[in-house]
């Protein structure tokens, strides 16, 4: 079997495998707890955290451990707008985000606040033009994903967050970075970024944890009250032994993100080579400014799941559309943004890579794909 | 962005002590010295009230971001170096002022000075070649020689010459320790740590005494602490830190059944066993974070009251300062963000509702005397007293047992 998912997870490296065991069963102290145990599991977590804001470039008291994306995500969103209501309604995002970002500003709507969802072109990206004309008055914040996760296209954070920074400081800035990080090198200093959300599971670390960054100064409104733990933003027992997993992963994830990408842009661009001689390709990520790791393509009037099927005959892992949404029948939102049409929106696949992929795969990878299109090119549109 | 070669630091008010200026230098190379083992390549050279540190490659603004904290430097200027010849003296002027940020009509000025006397163009001659084709290649800037933004000083040497603008200012006060040592009373909250900065700022080595009352007060208040210290140790290379077992003392004051003295006792009792460790240490004061009305124990009468337990003098660093000045020091030193961490120490725990802001001497006494075991208590506080020797960059000793955290987990 040849996974080529990354996108949707990542297998867990050794290194976090261990550390989640080793430290599951030594320290499971609360580390709330007054005795041993417990301060032995805050001395774990307030490594973790030291570790995880070093490999950001942020400082510890800047971190707030989560259950994953989903929810940095959320908090950030619903946190900043509830937070600082007072300031206005009005938040800018694009058509193209996570649905964790994307429904988080439908609810938002929902509840009175006035959203704008930027267009994207036809390479799906926003300029930093767009973001500053579309800011009003009354607008309280951006939110813009790095990387997008289904086609992998690169968004201009750093130059966004620069002209944030010089012309509307008070507007605070949220990068959704799942896809990013480890990706696509990024200072969160330098880009003037105010909220961060990263999940460890998409870095091979363990599922169902996450992080949000919380700039210094920045306050939100807790989404979930409890017992205070994150500084009172987000209450609910620590994930010691995940939390820990994590820092592994952002860490090795963060030193090796120069030589992870050189590694992939060349398969990457070997399986996009290859990609193109196929007549019926129609080609979602450009050459130059997507991320290294995702490769978004369409079949029209081929079904993407019987191609899916196909090449997991050949023990082959890929992906139609995004994991998150890749049940549902409908055409992919983020294609329909980029122009696309809607035969070539219903039948998007994405090929995700990991460090552990080699040329061979890739041909393998490219075989099977013609023999699946040769197939299907005589059934008409596959059905 | 300029890449510097050399750092030139400039002594603060002690240069001009005589006698003394010698050991003031020695003291401050000293701390040099300790700052550069983190920065491999780069090395000091010593020149009348001047130090210079040569970087080798290490980045100024990281070098210069510690050297902010060796005591009695008044300021630090990033250095860039070039041949003693007259074009290579204006390449690098042009490229020293073009890589700064120049908004239109920044003033400025050339000031040269021609130490070495062999080199053929006088400081005054110097000033208009190296200002004339400046002011040529950069139309934003403009001559102010009274007022201006950005003074470009060139000081041509026999070796090298050297051009630099900006002016850092350093941490002043006088070089780590040679004003005597003190003990530093430090709890867990704002005000101590930097009175303590304060202390050494102004020459004293410090050792810190904290009190603490496990098990009415948990090990993590103790390792604040510890951090606490650790962090002061970043200032002066090495910080001793005295942990005095105080529950027995404070449990025996409870029993005098005055809640509202409580406060008083207790801090006299902190200084009669503070003054013993300082004659033990070789100290000659006691140095606390008290701030005149801050608190009911800060009260003038109470400091009357309290003040007299000790004969060694008690220096107050802090004691004419408002509060949000202390706090802003404490940022700017780093003690902030573990002072404001929320674990109680010895202090709080036995805080009366009410306690008194003017407390009665003879009463005070009366109490300390019909108390017999009080003497034997504090004896047996000093003689249980824990020492620990923090050094920056070293992981601090905290709970003993076994090491909770694992390197290769992370």
């Amino acid at each position: 079997m040849i996974y080529f998912d990354h996108a949707a997870t990542t297998p867990p490296s050794e290194e976090v495998l261990r550390t989640v065991n080793e430290v599951m069963t030594r320290h499971y102290g609360n580390p709330s707890s007054l005795h041993r145990l417990g301060e032995d599991s805050d001395k774990l977590l307030r490594r973790a955290r030291e570790v995880c804001a070093a490999s950001l470039g942020v400082q510890s008291a800047e971190i707030i451990f989560t259950s994953g994306a989903t929810e940095s995500n959320n908090l950030a969103l619903k946190g900043a707008a509830l937070q600082y209501r007072n300031r206005g309604n009005h938040i800018i995002t694009t058509a193209i985000e996570h649905p964790s970002v994307y429904e988080c500003a439908k609810q938002l709507q929902v509840l009175g606040f006035d959203v704008t969802f930027l267009p994207v072109n036809g390479e799906g990206k926003v300029t930093a033009e767009e973001v500053m004309d579309a800011i009003r008055p009354e607008t309280i914040m951006v939110s813009i994903m790095h990387v997008n996760n289904e086609t992998g296209s690169v968004q201009p954070i750093e130059v966004i967050g620069l002209q944030l920074m010089a012309t509307q400081p008070k507007v605070l800035f949220h990068v959704d970075g799942v896809q990013g990080y480890g990706k696509v090198p990024i200072s969160l200093k330098e880009s003037g970024i105010d909220l961060y959300s990263l999940s460890a599971h998409k870095i091979r670390g363990p599922k169902g944890t996450g992080l949000l960054y919380v700039k210094e100064g920045v306050s939100l409104f807790p989404l979930l009250a409890g017992g205070g733990q994150e500084r009172g933003m987000r209450s609910g027992t620590e994930n010691v032994p995940s939390v820990v997993g994590m820092a592994k992963a952002v860490r090795l994830a963060g030193v090796g993100v120069q030589a992870r990408m050189l590694k992939l842009n060349a398969l990457r661009k070997q399986f996009i080579e290859g990609l193109i001689e196929i007549p019926e390709v129609i080609l979602h990520s450009s050459l130059e400014g997507s991320a290294p790791h995702i490769i978004s393509f369409s079949l029209p009037g081929m079904k993407a799941e019987a191609v899916l099927h196909m090449l997991e005959e050949d023990g082959l892992m890929v992906s139609t559309k995004s994991a998150c949404s890749s049940k549902a029948a409908e055409p992919s939102r983020i294609l329909l943004a980029m122009g696309a049409s809607e035969a070539a929106a219903s039948s998007g696949i994405r090929v995700s890579l990991g460090e552990e992929h080699t040329e061979q795969h890739i041909e393998l990878l490219l075989a099977s794909l013609n023999k699946a299109v040769s197939r299907l090119r005589h059934l008409k549109g596959g059905h | 962005m300029m890449t510097y070669d050399l750092l030139l630091m400039r002594f603060g008010e002690m240069a001009i002590k005589g006698k003394n200026r010698k050991r003031f230098e020695k003291a401050a190379m000293a701390h040099v010295l300790t700052i550069l083992e983190a920065f491999p390549r780069a090395s000091v050279r010593k020149e009348y009230g001047r130090f210079y540190i040569m970087l080798g490659g290490e980045s100024a603004p990281a070098v210069i971001k510690e050297l902010k904290k060796v005591f009695g430097i008044a300021s630090i200027s990033p250095v860039v170096a070039v041949a003693s010849e007259l074009e290579a003296i204006l390449h690098t002027a042009a490229s020293f002022m073009g890589s700064q940020t120049l908004p239109e009509g920044t003033t400025f000025k050339v000031n040269a000075r021609r130490v070495w006397k062999d080199f053929p163009h006088s400081s005054h001659e110097m000033n208009r070649l190296v200002s004339g084709p400046l002011l040529r290649e950069l139309p934003s800037l403009k001559v102010d020689v009274h007022n201006p933004q950005i003074e470009l000083r060139v000081e041509i040497r026999e070796d090298q010459t050297y051009l630099f603008s900006e002016v850092i200012p350093g941490a002043g006060g006088y070089p780590l320790g040679t004003n005597g040592k003190a003990m530093l009373l430090l709890s867990g909250g704002i005000d101590s740590p930097v009175a303590g900065w304060s202390a050494m700022r102004r020459g004293l080595e410090i050792e810190c005494i904290h009190f603490h009352s496990y098990p009415f007060t948990s090990k993590k208040a103790e390792e604040k602490v510890i951090r606490l210290a650790h962090v002061l140790s970043t200032y002066s290379g090495e910080v001793k830190l005295h942990l005095v077992p105080f529950t027995e003392v404070q449990t025996l004051l409870t029993k005098a059944k005055q809640d509202s003295l409580m406060i008083t006792l207790m801090r006299r009792a902190m200084l009669k066993i503070a003054s013993a460790l300082a004659e033990q240490n070789g100290a000659l004061a006691l140095v606390t974070g008290d701030s005149l009305g801050q608190v009911a124990s800060q009260t003038l009468p109470s400091m009357n009251v309290i003040g007299r337990a000790t004969e060694l003098p008690l220096l107050r660093p802090l004691i004419m300062m408002d509060k949000p000045d202390i706090i802003q020091l404490s940022q700017e030193i780093g003690t902030y963000d573990l002072s404001i961490l929320p674990f109680e120490d010895c202090c709080s725990l036995f805080v009366p509702k009410s306690p008194s802001t003017n407390p009665n001497l003879r009463i005070i006494q009366k109490i300390e005397a019909t108390s017999p075991e009080l003497t034997q208590e504090i004896e047996a506080a000093i003689v249980g007293t824990r020492t620990m020797v923090l050094r920056p960059g070293v992981q601090p000793p905290f709970n003993e047992g076994e090491e909770v955290i694992q390197e290769d987990w992370f």
